[in-house]
């Protein structure tokens, strides 16, 4: 089976946020960054599922040159190889264009199943798992908490508002990983030192322009302040007096 | 007249609420909304959705087992057809797993779970929370055709008359099909739809602390339960009820924080309600810092009491 496990670098979800001095970006300055948290299952299932199945997971970022920390650790984790889509403005790009580049290399690479995040915790758009599947023609199933692969299709369980829905669908498919679906390794001594040895790609991606214009970014509005209502059972009639006649919510 | 179409959910034929919210936000722009319904019933949502201000209603058929692919490929081709500006969904499951399918078939970018929404000067601007609300962007959109879901709880249901003209479509069908849902117990609200929401933390101790916070969600009687990432990587409550960065982001009319304190990660996905009430038994917690009323004391003792509370308020009413 041919894999791919789509990754995103985004800021530390502790990360304090700072706007940009042209009012429509986030500075990056001293900004920690991680993997976008849905992303290391996403890595997780493309290995699990490599180690059913057989074949090669190839972890795909479109993202800096030194991504290549995010990505050598998914290599020590079994990843097989991995691709840099260099682009330094990477964190500009709007879903569709970030989608349209990581499908024609996906397309160049060929494969059967790919693995995103169910949302990249950053712009959380959560939409360039099925921007691929559209423009790739594969099938897709998103926010998957439980996953049965063949090589030919399988089933897949979602979490909705409704319940769990259980999804049947084809290979090739484009998977989108809920918290849930595994729990991610650690990568282990042998791993870092296997990894050492891989090779990681850097190329240029497809240039496409942004359809979406950021025109600013703000702070939210600071919420105004509040007030301790007083301690223990006895504040109930307090609270409720300010639920009911200030704050009218009952 | 330009349009805008929007994609209803409904529940045996009664639409969602956070559909009509999409429906008035697309009505509030002065276009004329075109409603597209799917599945068994679908035909029965005509008059709720003209009282909602919908001018047109397509009726797709044949989708008697839901297809999202197949669902997308119908709404791209409704827009072509009707040649409508923009697609609209509530941010719900189901609208967010469309939004992204149906952009990639018009060629669109789309913008994901937004608060504002209007269109002047022939340009839509929409403003949409990122970094689960640290920050807020206020974006435009260069497609041809706008792709966009839009947050429940934010926009106002519209109110129109007359009755929008029905036509029906025959489903494309699609690869992915859903063969089964396991519906929660007695149609509980979600979070991120619940007018409010009481949350619980760490601070219950254990799973079975949960039934002060639940009892409470019942007296309210449209509440629904939430839980820290604390309680829900613990394995007490399910992890479609986590609030925060990794969890819903959710904006109810009132949120109780039950025994959390406060992490920068949980803030983010509540911090937009209209009404924060925390209850925690350390004055210094950070939740206190973004509640608008908050009570110090011990959860077990105060929870019963409000339960009791709300129940008075409610059978007065
Ligand atoms: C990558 C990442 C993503 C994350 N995403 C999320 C997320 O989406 N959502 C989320 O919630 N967290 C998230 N977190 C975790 C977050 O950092 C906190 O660890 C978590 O929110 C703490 O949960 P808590 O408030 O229930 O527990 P604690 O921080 O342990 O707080 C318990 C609180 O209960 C109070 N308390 C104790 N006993 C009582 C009592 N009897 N009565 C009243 N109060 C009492 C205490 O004073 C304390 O304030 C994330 C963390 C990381 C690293
Ligand atoms: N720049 C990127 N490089 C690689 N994968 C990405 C990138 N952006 C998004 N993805 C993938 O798409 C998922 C959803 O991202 P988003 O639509 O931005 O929320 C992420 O979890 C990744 O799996």
């Amino acid at each position: 089976m041919k894999i791919i496990a789509c990754v995103k670098r985004v800021p530390t979800t502790e990360a304090q946020v700072k706007i940009g001095a042209d009012g429509a970006s986030i500075d990056g300055a001293g900004l920690e960054s991680m993997l976008s948290f849905y992303d290391d299952l996403a890595i997780e299932e493309a290995v699990r599922s490599r180690e059913k199945h057989g074949g090669e997971v190839t972890v795909l970022t479109l993202g800096p040159s030194d991504c290549s920390k995010e990505l050598r650790e998914a290599l020590a984790k079994g990843a097989d190889k991995a691709t840099i889509l260099l682009d330094p403005s990477w964190a500009a790009r709007d879903a569709r264009s970030t989608a349209k580049a990581l499908a024609a290399k996906i397309q160049e690479l060929g494969a059967d199943v790919v693995f995103c995040g169910r949302v990249a915790t950053d712009r959380d758009q959560a939409s360039v798992g099925t921007l691929l599947s559209s423009y790739l023609g594969f099938a897709c199933v998103t926010d998957v908490v439980k996953l049965e692969l063949t090589p030919t299709g399988g089933t897949a369980q979602r979490e909705t508002e409704a319940g769990i829905e259980t999804v049947s669908f084809p290979v090739p498919v484009v998977i989108t990983c809920d918290k849930g679906l595994n729990e991610p390794r650690f990568a282990g001594l042998k791993g870092i030192m296997a990894a050492k040895k891989k090779t990681i790609d850097e190329v240029a991606p497809l240039a496409v322009e942004n359809a979406v214009v950021v025109q600013k970014i703000e702070l939210p509005a600071a919420r105004k302040a509040g007030r301790i209502v007083g301690e223990g059972a006895g504040a109930v009639p307090a609270l409720m007096e300010a639920l009911r006649n200030e704050a009218k919510v009952l | 007249m330009t349009s805008i179409l929007v994609f209803v959910e409904h529940v045996r034929g009664t639409p969602r609420r956070a559909s009509l919210e999409t429906l008035g936000a697309a009505t509030a722009t002065g276009l004329a909304p075109i409603a597209l319904v799917t599945g068994p019933d679908a035909a029965n949502t005509a008059a709720a959705l003209s009282a909602a201000g919908a001018k047109k209603l397509v009726v797709v058929t044949g989708a008697d087992k839901y297809s999202p692919d197949g669902t997308a490929a119908d709404i791209a081709a409704a827009v072509t057809a009707h040649g409508a500006k923009a697609f609209l969904a509530a941010a719900t499951s189901t609208g967010k797993d469309l939004l992204g399918r149906v952009a990639g078939l018009l060629d669109s970018a789309p913008l994901a779970d937004c608060t504002a929404f209007s269109f002047a000067g022939g340009t839509f601007t929409l403003q949409r929370p990122i970094l689960a609300g640290k920050a807020i962007a206020t974006v435009q959109s260069k497609s041809a055709v706008l792709c966009a879901t839009l947050r429940p709880n934010t926009f106002a249901v519209a109110s129109g008359s007359g009755a929008a003209e029905v036509s029906t479509v025959a489903t494309k069908g699609g690869k992915v099909v859903v063969i089964g849902v396991a519906a929660k117990g007695d149609a509980k609200l979600d979070v991120k739809e619940a007018p409010v929401v009481v949350s619980g933390g760490r601070g219950l101790r254990e799973a079975a602390g949960f039934k002060i916070v639940e009892d409470l969600a019942a007296a309210f009687g449209n509440a629904a339960v939430g839980a820290s990432r604390a309680v829900v990587d613990s394995g007490w409550r399910p992890h479609g009820e986590q609030v925060g960065q990794t969890g819903k982001t959710v904006a109810p009319q009132l949120y109780i924080a039950v025994g959390i304190s406060g992490a920068i990660q949980h803030l983010a996905g509540m911090r937009t309600s209209k009404v924060i009430v925390a209850i925690n038994k350390d004055a210094a917690a950070p939740i206190f810092k973004v509640a608008d009323y908050g009570i110090v004391g011990d959860a077990f003792e105060i929870l019963p009491a409000l339960t009791a509370a709300v129940k008075a308020v409610k059978a007065s009413n």
